[in-house]
Parts: C-alpha cells; structure tokens; sequence
C-alpha cells in the first residue's frame, strides 16, 4: 500500500507535438506548395506583376475574411457579406454621382462616399447582429435573408442593369486600387494593415478571448459575466466594416457595380477562414490562417489561369477541392487511432 | 431477433469467473496510468471499482469493454484470451459498458434508441412493430414503466439510465460495466436503480460497478476492487469491510478531519439581505439573510427552488418581486455582470456546460470571469500566466501538463479549476451549488477546507447540496426550501437529518423561519 507518485489527469492526450505544428504551418506549408507547383508550371509566375496581381486579388476577399475570423471564432456565420459588398458598392456610385452637381468631382466627394461605405457597412453588420441576438434567430437564416435583401436592393438601384461611376471621380479614385507605395500596391498595404489589427483584436485583448469563450461554449461565457449578445453583435458589426473596407478598394477598380458583383464572396471568405485552421463551430480562430487562406485561393485561380493543364473553367472545383482536403488534414483524425 | 430469454438463470455460472484483466498496463503518450492491473469479474456478482479521481477506473473499464487497448497485459474472457479490437467487438462477446455521460440520441425515440444501429428489418423496411414490441418487453423485464415512443429528451435522466440498461440488455449483455450510475440520479431513482441491478446479478449478469460513494458500495457490491494512482490495492469482500476501511485503501491515509472547524459569529454583520423574491412559478416570497463569514445550507428536494432562487439573486433569472441589500444598502441586480460588482459570485454545478472550456487550455479559464483585471485594452499575459501559478498553488490543481486542455482533466481538477476562476473576482460572497458532485472523497475534503478557509477570511458562502453529510458538516444555518418557499433555516442542534426532511417535504415548516406570508 505504498504510495506512488501522481500522475493525475494523464486522460486523453494527444499525440504529441508534431499534431500541432502540423496544425499551425499546414495552412502555409500548402502555400508554399502551391508557389513552387505555380513556378513549375510558368516562370511568369514568380514575375513581380503576376504575385503583385496574386496579392491585390486576394485582398478584397482576405479584408472579408478577416472579419468573418471574428464571426465564425464567436460560433456565427455571415451569408451576406458579397449581397452587402454589392449593397455598398451601389449606394457609393449612386451617391457620389449625384453629389457631382454640388461638390464636385473631387476629393470631397470620394470622402463622402466612403464615410457613406462605412457607415452603411457597420450599420449592416448590426442589423445581421442584433436580429440574430435579440430575436434568437439563427444567424444562418438571418444572413441568408439579409443576403437576398442586399442583393435585390443593388438590382433595384441598379435597375437591373450596371451602376457606373462618374468618369471624372474615376480619375481621383482610381489611384485607391491601382495606386502604390514603395512598389506595394495599396490594396495589400490595407489587406496587411487590417490583418494585422485583426490579429491584436482576436489574441491580444480581452474582446477577442470573449470571441473564443462564447464560441466555445456560449453558456459558459454568460456565466463568466459575459456580455454575449453584445460581443456576438460587435463581431458582425467588425464584419460589416471588413465589408466597407473592401468594397472602398473594389469600387474604383471598375467603377461600376450590378447584381453579379461580389457573388459568392461570401463563400470564398468562409472558405479562406477554414482553410486558415478556424473551426467552423467556433471556439478557435487565426487570422494568419485566414490571411494564407485568401492568398491560397487567388493563387490556384492564377495558376489555372497560366496553364493549359486544366480548364479555367474548373477554377470552382480545385478550389472545392482544396478546402475539402485542407480541412481533412488540419483535422489530424486521419492519423489518430480511432479512440472514444 | 434480440433473444432477451439468453438472460435465464446459469446456475452453474454462479460465483464463476467470466471476465479477467490480466497485469494490464496502459500509456497515453509518456504518462502510464495504469500499472499491472489484474481484475476477476464473476457471473452473478456485483463487483465495485473504487478509486479517487484520476486512480484509473475509467481508463480500466475502457481496456476491459474495448474502448481502449491495453498497452501489456491480457484480457480473458471465459478462460479463453481475446482481444476486443474495438467495443463492437467487446459488446458481441456480451461486454457492454454504460458510460458516465448517458450515449442516447436525445431527438429519437426509446425505442428507436434501443435498436439504433440493429434495427430489426422486414425486407427492405424497418419493422416498427416487433421493435416496439421488443422495447416494451425489455423495459417491462426492468419494471420500467416508460413508453418506448417517448423522446429520449422528454425523459429524467433515471428513466434514461434505464433505457441505457435495456439497451444493454438487447445487446445480450453477459458483463455490464457502469460508470458511476449514480452521479446524476437522486436518491429515489438511485433505489430504483439499485433494484433493477440486484434483479440481474439474479439473473447471472456480472456487472462490474464505479464508484467513489461508499454508502453505495456498501448498499450493492458483494466485492471491492480498489485503485490508487494506477495500481491495484486490493480486492476484498464488502461485507469485510468498513466504509473507514474502503476509504482509507482509497485515498491511502487516514482522512483527519473531513471538515473544517466552523466558528461562525452570530454577531457578525449582515452582509447579503434577500427580502421577499419571487420568480414566477418558481420561488416564491424568500427572505433571508447571509452574515459575515458564515456558511447558509440550502437544503431541499430537487425542484424546490432553490437553484432558481440563486439564479434569481445573481441576475441570471428574472424576479417577479423582491429587494436584496448588500450591507444594509439596497442593490440592483439584473444581470451576472451586476452581481459581480456587488461581490457577489456563482459557482454553478453544471462544471462542463456552464462552468469551464472544455476545450480550452487552464489559463483562459481561470482569467476569464475577472478579465478586466488582466487588461482594459490589451491582455496581459504574463499577469495571467503569475495568476495561473498562484491558484495551482493556492487550489492544488495537479495538471500534468499546463497546456492541455481543461476537458482532459479529471472532476476534481476541473472544480478546484472553477473555484479558483470564481476566486479571481475576489468576491465577498460566494454562492457554490453542489461543489462535490462526481469528486473523489480525498478532494472533497480539500474543497471543504477550502470554503472552510474563505469564511476564516471573511466571506460568506451560500451552500447548495444534496449530500446531507457536506450539507451538515459545512453550514452554520441551514436554510430549507420545499415548493418554491423557505420552509424553515435550522440553527444550532435544529441541524439535522430529520428536522431537515421534515422541512423539506413540508411536514413541518415556518417554525423559525423568517419568512413573511
């Protein structure tokens, strides 16, 4: 009856370290993959324009896919972030065109249009935030709604056909997508900027812990004194702001929105934050995963686009593809013996 | 299908050995948790595996029903070797374990629980009749009255114990393990349960028993297994042996003194004052009041409020009526952030669904209800990491590993964990409901020095329990709730077993009570 040393809540452990740097460098172990597989196939690829065209891509979708990182950690989903980036991208051509009349085709007016972006794209995320908080619905349905609400909404200003942005405000805007700095195409100094308070929002404050809590157990964050509702809807709302952000970028790109723009962006930004190594229950979120995730995306449509191996048109299904296969080995259950 | 007959009396099988565990060994990763462990299960006997949290029981039962393979050492079943690749193959030699948490689909049906899986088809189509009719006649072997269309969700979770156990028992159970049965049950549905258990050790079932409560190993078990940190102690008879005895194989020493010495001060100032609250349906007109450094008792059956009236007096429900005061001044309190102000602080009983993240790792948790003092803007993580070390300390938390994750960790961690994350607050009052539930009876005494250590500094606890020894042993006063209303709070030698059963199936009530009608 000697007593042995303890060896308490020894339980369940997992295999080990390489699970987990697997885990955090699968995402961009696959990027590099894809670099070299992208430089194998056509030298223009690791050409300065082409990877500066790669990055300025992926932007618009990494920006969104930044914000949906905080919706889906908290346990939420957003459905309507490509109707809302139409949404916004209509309302500023419409109102910066006829602002020309007073104020002319200057700065001011692209200000104003994009205070207007901002406002619009907060408000948005609200609306999806409160109605899914203090109604209690499924923020699935209520961005699946609100979804089919922006996009009509852009249809009908648009009259079913394209809203074009006045020519002369073009000339001022323009130099918001196609400008530089140092050679860096401004859209990726915001995509990088946004990433990066992305990240001291989510892993260094106490909002972004709140995100993992609630997402990890909702019931526990409320009896942690927990402000749930608020702290889910603020996430939205930091979506909607992720949304005006990329929307300021896209507009002046082709200066021109319809009902096609931003289809299915919604389902490239979840796609980047899975891929990423975020766990679409919730609980657990990187926004470097979901900055690689981005990345990864554009990249596979660029190098289908250099090569005649395969169809441009199958673009959809190796990305599909992708995501399928990202997600089976992040999961790491492949390896594990089956254990209950 | 589903031959339940196979259950007939074996009368040659009696006191036979069915199911042995021979030296067996078994790692996760580097840490070993088991250490040449050997087991002898009979035919017809009723055999307890005791141990502290932690001591291994768990992770035996999983080798012995194929959950788990061992890392040496050998099963034997019918004095022939065999390997249980997975449980299926462990249930097909009639070795079936019913785990702590229940494994019932909660949206389907009793009966189609039972056969989830095996559905017994005609053709192409399943045949409801035959499994309803199959279902029935299990559950009517129990003695259990259950529908076999009802929900498993609209069921208590005695009557889905015992869907577990017809389950079982359609499998042909020859060998059924359960682990700790009783955590989740109360008192009547634990006689009920005790009943069905007798009536298949009759039958010829060896069933192989977890649990550290030793009135019931005392009550059911006709032999004792007994585990510590991994080992095999000692198998003895219990008609042997004195609960002291089990307790001391257990825990390996003499527990001294289980609880702390109370000296509360009669005189000591009114710190939490409940006056006349009611929540709608369920509570109605309490009054009380809590003193410095005192410990109140909240006794009374399941569903007499008393949860309610807590979660009324933190916020988390709303009050049709009622004030409270903190130290003579009135307070409002609407919300769990509101109680945090006013030092108020709530250890819910429900540790893995409201308490802890599973998932995450102890240094979340423990900051995560006081994170406005690890940081407005940005997260201090090395205040957090200082924290963590104090309450390791301060709680006698054992981790192996500080980085794993909170849901690995055994119950009586996980509380120490939870006490210690509502401690971060520094509150003046701290309201525990059932702060030993499922923990081992080492770390009980643990938690009830610690609580016994609060009051010494001050602070006042409200104690809800259902174990009538933590509930005596602890309380200053105990407070009695039946129905929704304050029955009577017993003082002095008014404390006890009796006085407190009277008040709580209201055959006696108001006597001493301040409670205003």
């Amino acid at each position: 009856m000697s007593s042995v040393e303890r060896n308490e809540a020894p339980t369940k452990k997992t295999s080990g370290g390489f699970n987990i740097d697997f885990k955090a460098l699968g995402p961009f172990l696959a990027l590099v993959g894809l670099f070299i597989l992208g430089t194998l196939i056509n030298e223009a690829f690791l050409s300065g324009g082409n990877l500066s065209n790669i990055f300025t891509r992926a932007a618009f979708i990494g920006i969104i896919a930044v914000g949906a990182t905080f919706v889906i950690t908290a346990g939420g989903i957003d459905l309507s972030v490509g109707s809302m980036a139409a949404f916004i991208s209509g309302a500023m051509i419409v109102v910066m065109n006829g602002l020309v009349a007073t104020l002319g085709a200057g700065v001011e007016t692209v200000l104003l249009g994009i205070l207007l972006s901002v406002v619009l794209g907060i408000g948005a995320g609200a609306v999806n935030g409160l109605v899914s908080t203090k109604g209690k619905i499924e923020a699935f349905i209520v961005t699946l709604g609100t979804m089919g609400i922006y996009r009509s909404l852009v249809t009908y200003m648009a009259d079913g056909g394209t809203l074009s942005l006045d020519f002369d405000i073009r000339g001022v805007y323009r130099p918001v997508y196609y400008g530089d700095v140092m050679g860096i195409p401004i859209p990726v100094l915001v995509f990088f900027a946004v990433a990066v308070a992305g990240y001291v929002l989510l892993n260094m404050t106490p909002f972004g812990r709140k995100c993992f809590a609630i997402g990890s157990n909702e019931q526990v964050a409320r009896y942690s004194a927990i402000h749930v509702d608020r702290v889910k809807t603020l996430t939205y709302v930091i979506q909607g702001l992720c949304v005006s952000i990329a929307t300021i970028i896209y507009v002046p790109r082709l200066g021109s929105a319809s009902s096609s723009t931003g289809v299915l962006w919604e389902l490239e930004a979840i796609a980047a934050v899975i891929i990423g190594g975020t766990m679409l229950k919730g609980g657990y979120g990187r926004i470097w995963g979901t900055v690689i995730g981005a990345i990864m995306l554009t990249t596979i449509g660029n190098i289908l686009n250099l090569t005649d191996a395969i169809s441009n048109y199958l673009n959809g299904a190796v990305q599909g593809l992708i995501i399928i296969v990202a997600v089976f080995l992040q999961r790491g259950d492949w390896r594990r013996k089956k254990s209950k | 299908m589903s031959d339940t007959a196979a259950h007939a009396v074996k009368p040659d099988a009696e006191g036979r050995v069915r199911l042995s565990g021979r030296k067996i060994c078994k790692s996760f990763g580097l840490a070993q948790v088991l250490f040449d462990v050997s087991i002898d299960l009979h035919a017809g006997e009723v055999h307890a595996l005791l141990g502290e949290n932690g001591a291994g029981k768990s992770t035996l039962v999983k080798i012995l029903s194929g959950y788990h393979q061992p890392s040496s050492g050998e099963l034997i079943l019918d004095q022939k070797p065999v390997t249980f690749d997975d449980s299926e193959v462990g249930e097909a030699h009639g070795v079936i374990l019913i785990h702590q948490e229940l494994n019932l689909a909660e949206q389907l049906t009793v009966e189609e629980n039972i056969f989830l899986g095996r559905e017994i088809k005609r053709g192409w189509f399943l045949d409801k009749a035959a499994m309803r009719a199959e279902a029935k006649k299990l559950l009517d072997q129990l003695q259990c009255d259950i529908d076999p269309r009802t929900r498993i969700r609209d069921l208590a979770v005695s009557d889905r114990q015992m869907v577990e156990i017809a389950k079982a028992l359609s499998k042909k159970a020859d060998i059924l393990i359960l682990d700790e049965p009783t955590a989740v049950l109360t008192g009547r549905e634990v006689d009920i349960l005790f009943d069905q258990i007798k009536r298949l050790r009759a039958q010829g079932v060896g069933i192989l028993y977890i649990s550290h409560k030793l009135d019931e190993i005392k009550a059911i078990a006709d032999r004792v297994t007994v585990l510590r940190d991994g080992q095999h102690i000692a198998t003895e008879t219990v008609a042997e042996l004195e609960k002291d005895d089990m307790a001391r194989l257990m825990v390996g020493r003499d527990i001294q003194q289980m609880f702390p010495d109370r000296h509360a001060d009669d005189g000591a100032e009114i710190a939490l004052s409940v006056r006349d609250v009611s929540v709608d349906g369920l509570v109605r007109d309490a009054s009380f009041d809590l003193r410095r450094g005192e410990v109140l008792g909240f006794a009374g059956i399941v569903g007499a409020g008393r949860t309610a009236l807590m979660e009324a007096i933190i916020g988390l429900r709303e009050r049709s009526s009622g004030q409270i005061e903190r130290n003579g001044e009135p307070v409002k309190i609407t919300s769990l952030q509101d109680a945090k102000k006013c030092g108020i602080a709530y250890l819910t009983k429900d540790r893995k669904g409201s308490g802890l993240l599973l998932n995450m790792d102890m240094r979340p948790n423990l900051t995560l209800l006081a994170l406005e003092k690890f940081g407005r803007v940005f997260l201090n993580r090395k205040a957090e990491e200082d924290a963590l070390e104090t309450a390791i300390e301060a709680f006698d938390i054992r981790a192996a590993d500080r980085k794993s994750k909170v849901g690995d960790f055994s119950g009586g961690n996980q509380q120490k964990l939870l006490l210690a994350k509502v401690m971060e607050t520094d509150p003046d009052i701290v309201i525990i409901d059932e702060p030993t539930r499922g923990i081992d009876i080492g770390t009980k005494s643990q938690i009830y020095h610690f609580i016994g250590d609060l009051t010494d500094r001050g602070k006042s606890v409200i104690l809800l329990s259902s174990e009538m020894p933590e509930m005596l042993g602890l309380s200053d006063r105990i407070a009695v709730m039946a129905g929704g209303r304050i029955t009577g709070i017993l003082v002095g030698d008014g404390r006890n077993e009796h006085e407190i059963m009277r008040h709580a199936t209201g055959i006696s009530g108001k006597q001493g009570a301040s409670v205003h009608e």
